[in-house]
């Protein structure tokens, strides 16, 4: 049975989402239980995969026993074990957290949004085990193509932004294929291992410099990372509140883990690092998305918008300590993806637990609800400390190794970018907790939505599920924060090559 | 010039490829209206088709099927050589599928954004979004 894990990771979501499409037809409300069962599976198949990578190392599964590079292998290792694990993690809470709020938004269409969310695991699970250069392209269109559908469904702009978000990331794919064309024609392989080892004698073509470049802006692309991030703060922050909290914390994570696998162990780090000298530019555009993200997420008034412009900075945090080219800065990366994970979708979350509460996300309506949604509040604060990086959170580690990669760099800009968005962040949670500490003056009460009522100082908290979810995604940040060290010691450090020093 | 013509003779199909990215590009920057940015991107990615085609093609091969191959009972040597490459052709069928799926899924926001505005034009639809 275990053997067969990495292949479950793509199979049972893949197969649910049949059984749930045809479930709901019968009874929609059979849509959530399958959905939650399948993921459940798709979580603990992660957690046993983790476990089984920490005892014998790099796990191979052959699909339908074709030996590669002939066949698709399947090859999991610490790097995407650990990824994967916090993918499975999120998605699963986040499908508990958001039920209620579902069941409200998509109360007569369960069953397509249900096998729509399940598809999207599917692909980010693919995307994360697959060993196949062409696989992966595959499995990233379709996370790609559910994710649009699922931004879609959402009210007022959603399907106007999700529109541009297809246009750009469809040319993001395009372009990664591109880049894998332009590899098979020189290598004659799809197969990532195999790539690997033949293109070293090839370093100095002119075509394996084009498919370098045509992957990376592809992929740059599609993780929103500056100047290509356009697509991203719109289409995050008009999509349905429990598609935000999904899609913010996984889809641009993947990417960047895309990113990491097809620099490390297809290009390898010599050719990547040393042969190509775009290291010094992408730690400095990495700075610049750092520094425009956290001033654009200064300037706006909305709280769901501001999460995003943070992510936009988040990213830069992660390509930018990737590109500092040594281990301390690659471990704070793959660290970070892991952490921000679960730190974003803390706070969509939390988020989407407000506006469900208050009726808006404007920042100036939060007033009172420290008192109004405690719970709710408490776990923001966790988390908006987490962003700013605070210790004992996990968002304090992650910092801490990207800025000490930085210091070893030499690349003292990118050390000012990080403290200065730090500090930003400060700013930007600290001007939430303020609002939402004190009392609603009486002459707001009028504006507040009908039907939501005025703000009184009862209190009035989200749902059970998404309240108790929050709570557990907390103590999940701090858990990460104390057990930083172990995960860092025991998985990351066998992620990265032994050559990097 | 004589040799950049022979170049572009030789390898037009490379050449029609870029060109076509770049008028697919040139679609989905410059023009104002939803549906004709939808067929830019299609263009875009039917252009990287044409390219994967291409790099399996070789002159004057035949297609990559062993004639009478059910009725020889030995085993003979394939040449490779003599036969064009199927593999890129059949990963072109998969990103055949997924461009058809990534227009529907274009098209039927593209309707959506039309019941909502009334309009595909981005600077009407602007218009209206600063309206609301």
């Amino acid at each position: 049975m275990s053997a067969h894990f990495p292949g479950l990771v793509v199979i049972i979501p893949l197969v649910a989402a049949f059984l749930i499409l045809i479930g709901a037809q019968l009874d929609k409300r059979l849509a959530f239980p399958l959905t939650a069962l399948a993921l459940l599976g798709s979580l603990l198949t992660a957690v046993g995969l983790l476990v089984k990578v920490l005892q014998v190392g790099v796990v191979e599964y052959h699909l339908a026993g074709w030996a590669p590079p002939v066949g698709i292998a399947y090859r999991v290792d610490h790097l995407n074990a650990l990824v994967l694990l916090a993918v499975a993690t999120v998605a699963f809470l986040n499908l508990l957290g958001t039920r209620e709020l579902v069941d409200d938004l998509f109360g007569d269409r369960l069953g397509f949004f249900y096998t729509l969310y399940i598809l999207l695991i599917a692909g980010l699970q693919g995307i994360l085990v697959t060993g196949d250069a062409f696989n992966l392209y595959v499995l990233l269109e379709i996370a790609a193509l559910t994710g649009y559908a699922l931004v879609g469904m959402g009210p007022g702009r959603a399907p106007l932004s999700s529109l541009n978000y297809i246009f750009i990331g469809t040319v993001g794919a395009s372009f990664y294929l591109l880049g894998v064309g332009y590899l098979y024609l020189v290598t004659g392989t799809l197969n990532m291992a195999d790539l690997a080892v033949r293109l070293p004698t090839l370093y100095s073509s002119k075509v394996v410099v084009s498919a370098f470049v045509i992957c990376l802006v592809g992929l740059c692309i599609k993780m929103g990372f500056f100047p290509l991030h356009a697509w991203l703060p719109n289409a995050y922050s008009h999509a349905p509140d429990p598609v935000s909290s999904l899609v913010a914390p996984l889809v641009t994570k993947v990417m960047i883990y895309v990113m990491v696998r097809v620099m490390l162990y297809v290009f390898t780090p010599a050719f990547a690092f040393d042969v190509m000298t775009v290291s010094e530019p992408m730690v400095w555009l990495a700075i610049i998305a750092i520094v425009t993200g956290s001033f654009m997420a200064l300037s706006t008034r909305r709280l769901k918008r501001m999460l995003t412009y943070i992510v936009v900075a988040e990213v830069g945090y992660m390509v930018g300590g990737f590109w500092l080219g040594n281990r301390l800065g690659i471990s704070g990366a793959i660290l970070h993806i892991v952490n921000d994970a679960v730190m974003t979708f803390c706070v969509f979350l939390a988020a989407a637990a407000i506006i469900y509460k208050v009726g808006s996300d404007a920042i100036d309506d939060m007033q009172g609800l420290f008192k109004k949604m405690p719970v709710t509040m408490a776990v923001f604060v966790v988390a908006g400390l987490s962003i700013i990086g605070v210790p004992p959170t996990c968002g304090f580690f992650s910092k801490w190794y990207l800025i000490s990669g930085a210091i070893a760099a030499g690349q003292y800009g990118f050390m000012a970018a990080l403290i200065l968005s730090s500090l930003i962040n400060v700013v930007l949670f600290f001007r939430i907790f303020e609002i939402a500490y004190f009392e609603p003056f009486d002459a707001h009460h009028g504006h507040h939505p009908a039907g939501h009522g005025p703000i009184t100082s009862e209190v009035q908290e989200a749902p059970f599920e998404m309240v108790a979810t929050l709570v557990v995604t907390a103590v999940l940040l701090i858990a990460l924060g104390i057990y930083a060290g172990d995960i860092v010691s025991l998985i990351i450090d066998h992620a990265i090559p032994v050559g990097i020093a | 010039m004589e040799s950049l013509l022979a170049n572009f003779v030789a390898k037009y199909n490379y050449w029609v490829y870029i060109g076509l990215v770049m008028i697919g590009m040139y679609a989905m920057i410059a023009k104002r209206n939803l549906v004709k940015k939808i067929i830019g991107m299609n263009i875009v990615q039917t252009a990287v088709i044409l390219f994967y085609v291409s790099i399996g093609a070789k002159k004057g091969k035949t297609i990559p099927i062993i004639a009478h191959g059910h009725e020889d009972t030995g085993h003979h040597a394939v040449q490779a050589l003599d036969y064009i490459s199927p593999l890129p052709h059949v990963l072109m069928l998969t990103a055949i599928v997924v461009s058809v799926a990534t227009l529907g899924v274009a098209l039927a926001l593209a309707i959506k954004v039309y019941r909502q505005y009334g309009t595909l034009e981005e600077d009407e639809i602007a218009m209206r979004v600063k309206d609301q």
